[in-house]
């Protein structure tokens, strides 16, 4: 490796070298920069965030009435117009395991847990996030065109795990029972 | 070499965990895939992830990141290791908590998954032994700080040689990321699993586990890059660019990687929006160290490959020995470094997370990254170690290139399709997928190929064991000491905050208290948040 030495024997070029290594340096920090300023100013534009509302429950009284209670589990139309769907997920199953909802229209969903640590998702959305026992998790979406799409537990949450999945069944706007729907929740089972 | 009986238990210890575990591994990906009839044994799959990821995570990179570690401070700072009665202390420490952890595994009681997943609790035995591991690679820190240290003493004014820097920065970083699991595991799992409480901070849990498990992942890495800038280059037949830039580039892992966690639980409800995205900010941050990696090694390399003869804008790069091990595994490695970066540039960002968040791409993300990235690093390593440790010389370098390509083949087919299957969906951790639905059928022959790739990476790692063990035989021929690359700025000065870590570790901490602070303190307020804890039992 006779090489070797005969380039470190050479004095430090720290003109040219160092002149290349600042400048890839800065360049790489600005993309990093306009890396940050693309999720800033997309997370602005269409109020992209993650579910992050802080937001408290007895993970042992689910049942017991309130929010979660069995009778509000399912879609419901809020005064506004819009669906609120309540979901709460258990050690393995989602309740109501078939989520009804209508297309075109805004759905916020709300899940508790009654057990351990739980996620899901909604295949082909952005819909997804954590179910951790303690909190009450928010997420948002519209969801465009009716279908059938699988709702995953995506943590584990012990041995029945793979056993947990839930549908949404995307129903157009005409065919959901809006008028049941005000008076108290409605799923598809 | 001083130590060698010391560095080879380490090796051979990390090996042995690294083998048994890729064998649980290709039999997981076989048994979820449609090539398996029908659903497999649900309870010895979830007991097989946790062994796999307990073993790979815990014990296996610690070991060499511990054996690498005094490997280089005896080479490096061309002295015997002081205090190596401790570092026994600590490997005994490790071979005992691995063994603990394991056993209680296998018994079924433990299927918690590495990630431990509270309220879920397994038995006392299963978290004591990671404990006890953890606490064995503290005795480690200690000696690389105190040799460091005291060769700083006797030689005032000189400069740490690289690779020892780079190796105590290493052992800052790792003591202060397992201080969040051991917080976790100490105050609020043990007390559950001995029976002692009934109930647990289930997002509290996670946020302390969040501190540990992303650093610890550059804790895997650095090991990795210390053979980038101080055994690649020589190997090449070059030398390095700039010494200075790979100390800057130490400092700022040692500083960035830790409090960065957080961008783990963009999808859970317990953390606020401000700090998810503080976290999306420093994760970015943490991408420059690796980018001006990327700037040093091509142009340390192109220097090996213009005295190579190598001529044009990428001829040098023709020129570079290829048929050398530590040359191949570098390629593979920068190669799945940088399409595993770019995976990464996703999973962090505060809004782009949401389409991947817990799919088969994050488990393709880290195979890739850590499981390629890094661990073909581990096999150059070793490779490179191997001579100096056993007197013999590598038999050969011919099957070492040859083990090096199955093992990128594998790790591509493996992690590529998983990313896909990730896109359209596919949830991780799950024993088993219904591939006759509908909605899942087009995952079907992705999964397939990923298992094939499974295989192959269980071949290699076959004949990884294969070489070692025949290095150790034969005609024996010295290697003489292990020499690490001449930098470019060997003989220019560096300051003398570039020469210690002191201010550094002091400016990581300070940037935790700030990232964490808050989503820690706030769980001491809020209501209901401790729920019922549940012990994990073999299914009937």
């Amino acid at each position: 490796m006779a090489e070797t030495v005969n380039v470190a024997q050479q004095p430090p070029q720290s003109g040219a070298g160092g002149r290349a290594e600042r400048l890839w340096a800065r360049s790489m920090t600005a993309c990093i920069v306009v890396f940050l300023g693309v999720i800033v100013f997309t997370s602005a534009h269409w109020g992209l965030h993650p579910p992050s509302r802080v937001e408290t429950i007895d993970s042992t009284s689910l049942h017991k009435g309130g929010e979660f209670s069995e009778a509000n589990l399912g879609t419901s139309i809020a005064p506004d117009g819009s669906a609120v769907v309540r979901v709460v997920a258990q050690q393995y199953a989602f309740v109501p395991s078939c989520v009804l909802v209508p297309a075109g229209v805004p759905v916020t969903m709300r899940l508790a847990s009654a057990d351990a640590v739980h996620g899901f998702l909604i295949q082909g959305t952005n819909v997804n996030a954590m179910v951790v026992p303690g909190y009450v998790t928010t997420a948002h979406t519209t969801f465009a065109e009716s279908g059938d799409r699988l709702m995953p537990c995506h943590e584990f949450c012990g041995v029945g795990h793979h056993a947990m999945w839930a549908h949404v069944r995307i129903v157009d706007a005409k065919q959901f029972p809006f008028g049941d729907a005000k008076a108290k929740a409605v799923s598809c089972g | 070499m001083a130590s060698r009986r010391l560095v080879l238990a380490h090796f051979w210890l990390a090996f042995a965990a690294f083998a048994g575990s890729i064998v649980l591994g290709a039999w997981q990906m076989f048994a979820r895939s449609p090539l398996h009839s029908g659903p497999a044994d649900v309870d010895l799959y979830y007991r097989s992830v946790t062994a796999h990821g307990t073993a790979l995570a815990y014990v296996f990179p610690t070991l060499i990141a511990m054996g690498f570690g005094y490997a280089v401070c005896v080479s490096a700072l061309d002295r015997p290791l002081r205090g190596e009665r401790f570092a026994w202390v600590g490997f005994v420490l490790v071979l005992v908590g691995a063994l603990m952890s394991l056993l209680a595994v296998a018994a079924g009681n433990s299927s918690v998954l590495y990630t431990f997943y509270p309220p879920l609790t397994g038995s006392p035995f299963y978290y004591i032994g990671i404990v006890l591991a953890v606490v064995g690679s503290w005795f480690w820190v200690g000696l690389m700080v105190y040799n460091m240290r005291q060769w700083k003493q006797d030689h005032p004014g000189e400069k740490v040689p690289l690779a020892m820097f780079g190796t105590v920065a290493n052992a800052l970083l790792w003591i202060w990321t397992s201080v969040g699991a051991a917080l976790e595991l100490l105050f609020l799992i043990l007390p559950v699993a001995f029976g002692w409480k009934s109930t647990i901070d289930a997002g509290l849990s996670r946020t302390f586990f969040s501190w540990t498990l992303h650093a610890i992942v550059y804790f895997w890495l650095l090991p990795s890059y210390i053979a980038f800038y101080t055994l690649l280059p020589s190997a090449a037949g070059g030398c390095l660019y700039s010494d200075r830039m790979a100390r800057v580039v130490f400092v700022l892992f040692l500083v960035l990687a830790m409090p960065i966690g957080i961008h783990h639980l963009f999808a859970d409800p317990h953390i606020g929006a401000g700090f998810k995205f503080l976290h999306t900010v420093f994760t970015a941050a943490v991408v420059i160290p690796t980018l001006l990696t990327v700037f040093t090694l091509t142009a340390s390399l192109e220097i090996a490959g213009r005295l190579r003869g190598g001529r044009g804008l990428l001829g040098w790069v023709k020129a570079l020995p290829w048929d050398r091990p530590m040359m191949l595994a570098a390629g593979f490695s920068l190669v799945m470094l940088g399409l595993g970066g770019a995976g990464g540039m996703i999973n962090m960002s505060y809004t782009l997370d949401s389409t991947v968040h817990n799919t088969q791409w994050i488990t393709g993300h880290f195979h890739l990254i850590f499981a390629g990235t890094v661990v073909i690093m581990y096999f150059a390593i070793a490779y490179e170690l191997w001579p100096h440790l056993t007197g013999h010389p590598l038999r050969s370098a011919k099957l070492a290139c040859l083990q090096l390509w199955l093992w990128f083949v594998g790790m591509l087919l493996v992690t590529l399709p998983w990313h896909v299957v990730g896109l359209m969906g596919q949830p991780r951790r799950m024993a088993y997928y219904d591939y006759s639905n509908q909605a899942l059928a087009a995952e079907g022959p992705l999964v397939s190929v990923s298992a094939i790739g499974g295989f192959i990476l269980l071949l290699s790692a076959v004949l990884l064991i294969v070489i070692l063990l025949r290095s150790q035989r034969g005609e024996k021929a010295e290697a003489g000491p292990l020499t690490y690359a001449r930098a470019l700025d060997d003989r220019s000065p560096v300051p003398r905050t570039l020469n210690g870590l002191g201010v550094w570790f002091g400016l990581m901490v300070a940037l935790t208290l700030v990232n964490y602070g808050y989503p820690i303190a706030q769980s001491f307020f809020l209501q209901h948040n401790t729920v019922p804890a549940q012990t994990v039992r073999i299914s009937p």
